[in-house]
């Protein structure tokens, strides 16, 4: 979620959120669309990871039907309905909005002041001094625009065939409350449960976080947020929501996106090589490695993390770079799991064939139709 | 004409323990202590005393004592000791009151109000000793981002870099110049730069040839505004070249090596003739303007071929800010600013005690403003003048800085007392003299051991701050201002460092 901000002086941005949390994410290789049962039951498996201020669920292939349109899923705090006025002129001005509707809740879930949680099915329609801003950036451009100039309305999340479904609450209490295991299939499901050690939660703050088809859920507390930030103002991320994931998800969109780096060179740009290792390197990894290190020295992420990122066609796992926080992969099958703990993926799979531990700094890289995260199970400790 | 002044110092003997070695006599410079062997008896000379501590520090039975006269006028808020016997100097002399060393003036030091954070519970600390603990830092221009091309599976860097060098501690030493100081203490700076994996500036002395097939490797050259020293193999030799447009200790003017310091080895190393004076004028004659800047910058990158970054070092002043934008904008590489406390060989009183603004605002502001401009990764910015320990050293770079000059350090882990008379050419610790008798006590192999254990005791103590802040790496420090809280400090002031107070 962007939100531009910019503050005068930095003794007035806010402090980060810290927090604690519980990740789990399962992908189907073969794309074969699920329900959300296992990532529901896992998350529940860990639920000392959590404190019930904040939980979360991404899915892709969630919309097969609209899966050409931009799908915002925007609430309304405190059921604004100002608020939804605003924002629905505003999208008619910028989209052709080929569908909407109020996003489905079970009312006999009672959550902690639920907003209210519409999504629009939209395509862009440009002014002719914007025709040549390529799709993603207009829409980006306009999802910040929303969420930085318009109180009480969220962009939750605006990507393609993805949605992201989060709140104050367990995130089974979330789950329930959206009816996911009933409502929705995709072959990408990414949980987070979450432990703020410092705010209340509040319903934009919980996690997935996401850009475009862009999710991060993150545990962890990066003690290099400071630097991260500030490398990431540069490049006109204005971090607003003050937590350690928004750092992340920035980084994604500008290393992976806008830069277009594979995700095996940016696990080495956020948890890089010691350089005691990359003095033994051969020469070209040297100097690759080297490369890396002096370029984006500020965005390494520095502190205990592990991170779930995950896009279409892609999930990937990452912790930090001497492991000062857990994470599991295991796979059966076409089935691929990653987990704050090997438990959860044990309770939602039996019959598991592999379970395996990366270590630090090492991505667990899961691909539609390929056998990728095989290769951490090599490198696992 | 009579000089009103009163001795600075009061020189005590205990002679229950003197045992007439006569050390005290030989080490003065300045003739403070007379042995009468009719006598049998010493003889003070309490005006010529400086308070350099070398008679103290060398007496075998700990017999000597200099302390400052302080109290001999009546006490006065406004008319305070020095500045009536700078007034009492000036009416004997008429000439402009010379001094040495930093600003001793009780300006804030704001690193003395700024603490450092550190882990509790929801990040662990990480225990240097145990784990791995990356001190090492880059100088140079950083591209915008890396072009990396697969071959086999296997990346490979697709991109050409902008020179830049590796330090494997972020400290490196000020440029003080062969002529301001003397050769066993340049040749110290340089063997321990070299050992400890860090860089020495040369200042604008020149680099001596004999020194260069060693040390050039560790050197930063300097081309300031009376170009000493400038050849093609002066600049090709070293690491980096620096363009000197100002000093900490005396911004807005330039230096003076007076002849009587130009020896015929300084001569040769400066190409100048023995004996003549080594006039710096104040501004670059080649540079009076930011383009005029941006000209020699690329004069200096085509006769290198592009080889070697550029710094460019700056006073700390009041528009410092937009001053380091146009550098860097100008193609800098480096920009180094030197703040108020920064030192100086000599230096007009008036100058150094009243000019300038201190280095952490600038520090501050200079990284902000870079960073507003979206030009930070551009360019490495060197914090100088009045670092005085590994804390200073790493709030530094928590505001801002890439590296840390250290100058006045140096010397007081060289022997240097801050007795401030530099420009006098009588330094007893050997260290800013050129009088062989005076050098030769400094020998550059223990000298260099000194200022090696400097470097590595700061290392350690940068290392296990960090590791306590719970990070391993000190990129994830730079800029890093979350890490920072004020104590004591005004609102303005808080609002200029980018810093929140304590508790907030």
């Amino acid at each position: 979620m962007l939100v531009q901000q910019y503050y005068q002086n930095e003794r007035f941005v806010p402090d980060k959120e810290m927090d604690a949390c519980g990740l789990f994410g399962v992908m189907h290789t073969g794309g074969v669309r699920f329900g959300g049962q296992m990532a529901i039951d896992a998350i529940k498996n860990m639920k000392v990871r959590g404190s019930g201020l904040g939980g979360g669920f991404a899915i892709y292939g969630l919309y097969p039907k609209y899966k050409d349109h931009y799908a915002l899923h925007i609430i309304y705090q405190d059921k604004n309905m100002a608020a939804k006025k605003v924002v629905e002129a505003f999208l008619k001005k910028h989209f052709y909005v080929v569908f909407d509707e109020e996003i489905p809740t079970n009312p006999d879930i009672h959550l902690f002041a639920p907003p209210l949680a519409w999504r629009y099915f939209v395509a862009p329609q440009k002014g002719s001094a914007e025709e040549n801003i390529p799709d993603d950036e207009y829409v980006i451009s306009k999802v910040m625009h929303l969420n930085s100039h318009i109180d009480d309305a969220y962009v939750f999340s605006s990507g393609k065939d993805v949605g992201v479904f989060k709140g104050v609450g367990f995130p089974e209490e979330i789950a329930d409350y959206f009816m996911l295991d009933k409502l929705y299939e995709g072959y990408i499901w990414t949980v987070h449960s979450r432990f703020p050690t410092n705010t209340p939660g509040w319903w934009g703050g919980a996690h997935p976080l996401s850009i475009l088809d862009w999710t991060v859920v993150h545990n962890g507390e990066i003690s290099s947020y400071g630097s991260n930030r500030r490398f990431l103002e540069m490049h006109n991320y204005y971090c607003t929501l003050h937590t350690d994931t928004e750092v992340l998800a920035y980084a994604v969109d500008l290393l992976m996106r806008r830069q277009e780096l594979p995700i095996e060179v940016v696990a080495k740009i956020f948890a890089p090589p010691m350089w005691e290792a990359i003095r033994q390197m051969n020469d070209n990894d040297k100097e690759l490695y080297t490369a890396l290190r002096m370029t984006y020295a500020p965005l390494l992420m520095n502190g205990p993390f592990t991170v779930i990122v995950a896009h279409h066609n892609e999930m990937i796992g990452l912790t930090d770079r001497i492991r000062l926080r857990p994470i599991t992969a295991g796979a059966k099958g076409d089935l691929v799991f990653l987990s704050s703990e090997e438990a959860a993926i044990r309770a939602v799979c039996p019959d598991l064939e592999l379970a395996w531990t990366p270590p630090g700094g090492e991505p667990v890289v899961v691909r539609l139709n390929t056998r990728d995260h095989l290769q951490s199970l090599n490198k696992s400790i | 004409m009579q000089s009103y002044l009163l001795s600075e110092f009061i020189v005590e003997r205990r002679e229950d323990r003197c045992i007439h070695c006569r050390v005290c006599e030989r080490q003065c410079a300045n003739e403070v202590h007379l042995y009468d062997a009719e006598l049998d008896r010493f003889f003070s000379s309490e005006k010529d005393c400086v308070g350099c501590q070398r008679c103290v520090t060398l007496c075998p039975t700990d017999a000597l004592y200099v302390r400052p006269r302080l109290e001999d006028y009546r006490p006065n808020s406004s008319w305070t000791r020095d500045k009536m016997q700078n007034l009492k100097k000036q009416a004997a002399t008429g000439g402009v009151v010379l001094t040495g060393s930093g600003n001793d003036k009780p300006f804030r030091v704001y690193w003395d109000h700024l603490l450092l954070n550190a882990s509790q519970v929801t990040n662990p600390s990480i225990d240097p000793l145990r784990e791995p603990m990356e001190l090492q830092t880059f100088l140079g221009r950083k591209p915008d981002t890396l072009k990396i091309e697969f071959s086999d599976g296997k990346a490979k860097l697709g991109s050409e870099l902008y020179p830049n060098v590796m330090l494997q501690i972020p400290l490196v030493f000020s440029a003080m110049s062969l002529g301001a100081i003397s050769y066993p203490a340049f040749k110290s700076l340089a063997m321990a730069a070299k050992e400890a994996g860090v860089l020495f500036n040369t200042g604008e002395g020149g680099l001596p040839v004999e020194m260069r097939d060693e040390y050039a490797d560790c050197a930063i050259v300097q081309c300031a505004s009376g170009r000493f020293g400038v050849d093609l193999d002066y600049l090709n030799c070293a690491r980096i070249i620096e363009i000197k447009i100002g000093q900490g200790a005396k911004p807005g003017i330039g230096g003076h090596l007076p002849g009587e310091k130009v020896s015929d080895y300084i001569a040769q190393t400066r190409m100048i003739p023995r004996g003549t004076d080594a006039l710096s004028p104040a501004p670059q004659h080649d540079i009076y303007s930011i383009e005029d800047l941006s000209m020699l910058i690329y004069a200096l990158k085509e006769a290198t071929n592009y080889t070697k970054p550029v710094s460019v070092k700056i006073a700390a002043v009041h528009n410092v800010a937009a001053i380091a934008s146009g550098i860097v904008r100008a193609g800098a590489d480096i920009v180094a600013i030197d703040g108020i406390r920064g030192g100086t060989g000599a230096a007009p009183l008036a100058t150094r005690d009243n000019v300038g603004i201190p280095m952490e605002l600038a520090l501050a502001s200079v990284d902000k403003r870079l960073r507003d401009e979206g030009i930070r990764n551009k360019c490495s910015v060197i914090a100088a003048g009045g670092i005085r320990s590994s804390a200073d050293a790493i709030k530094a770079i928590a505001l801002g800085a890439d590296a840390v000059y250290i100058g006045t350090a140096a010397l007081v882990a060289m022997g240097c007392t801050l007795c401030q008379k530099c420009y006098t050419g009588k330094c007893n610790w050997g260290i800013c003299t050129q009088n062989p008798f005076l050098t030769k006590r400094l020998n550059p192999e223990l000298t260099s051991q000194r200022l090696l254990n400097l470097l590595r005791g700061w290392g350690h103590e940068i290392q296990e701050m960090l590791g306590g802040l719970g990070v391993n790496a000190i990129e994830s420090l730079r800029a890093n201002r979350e890490h920072l809280r004020g104590v004591g400090l005004e609102e303005w002031e808080l609002n200029v460092l980018g810093v929140k107070g304590a508790g907030e």
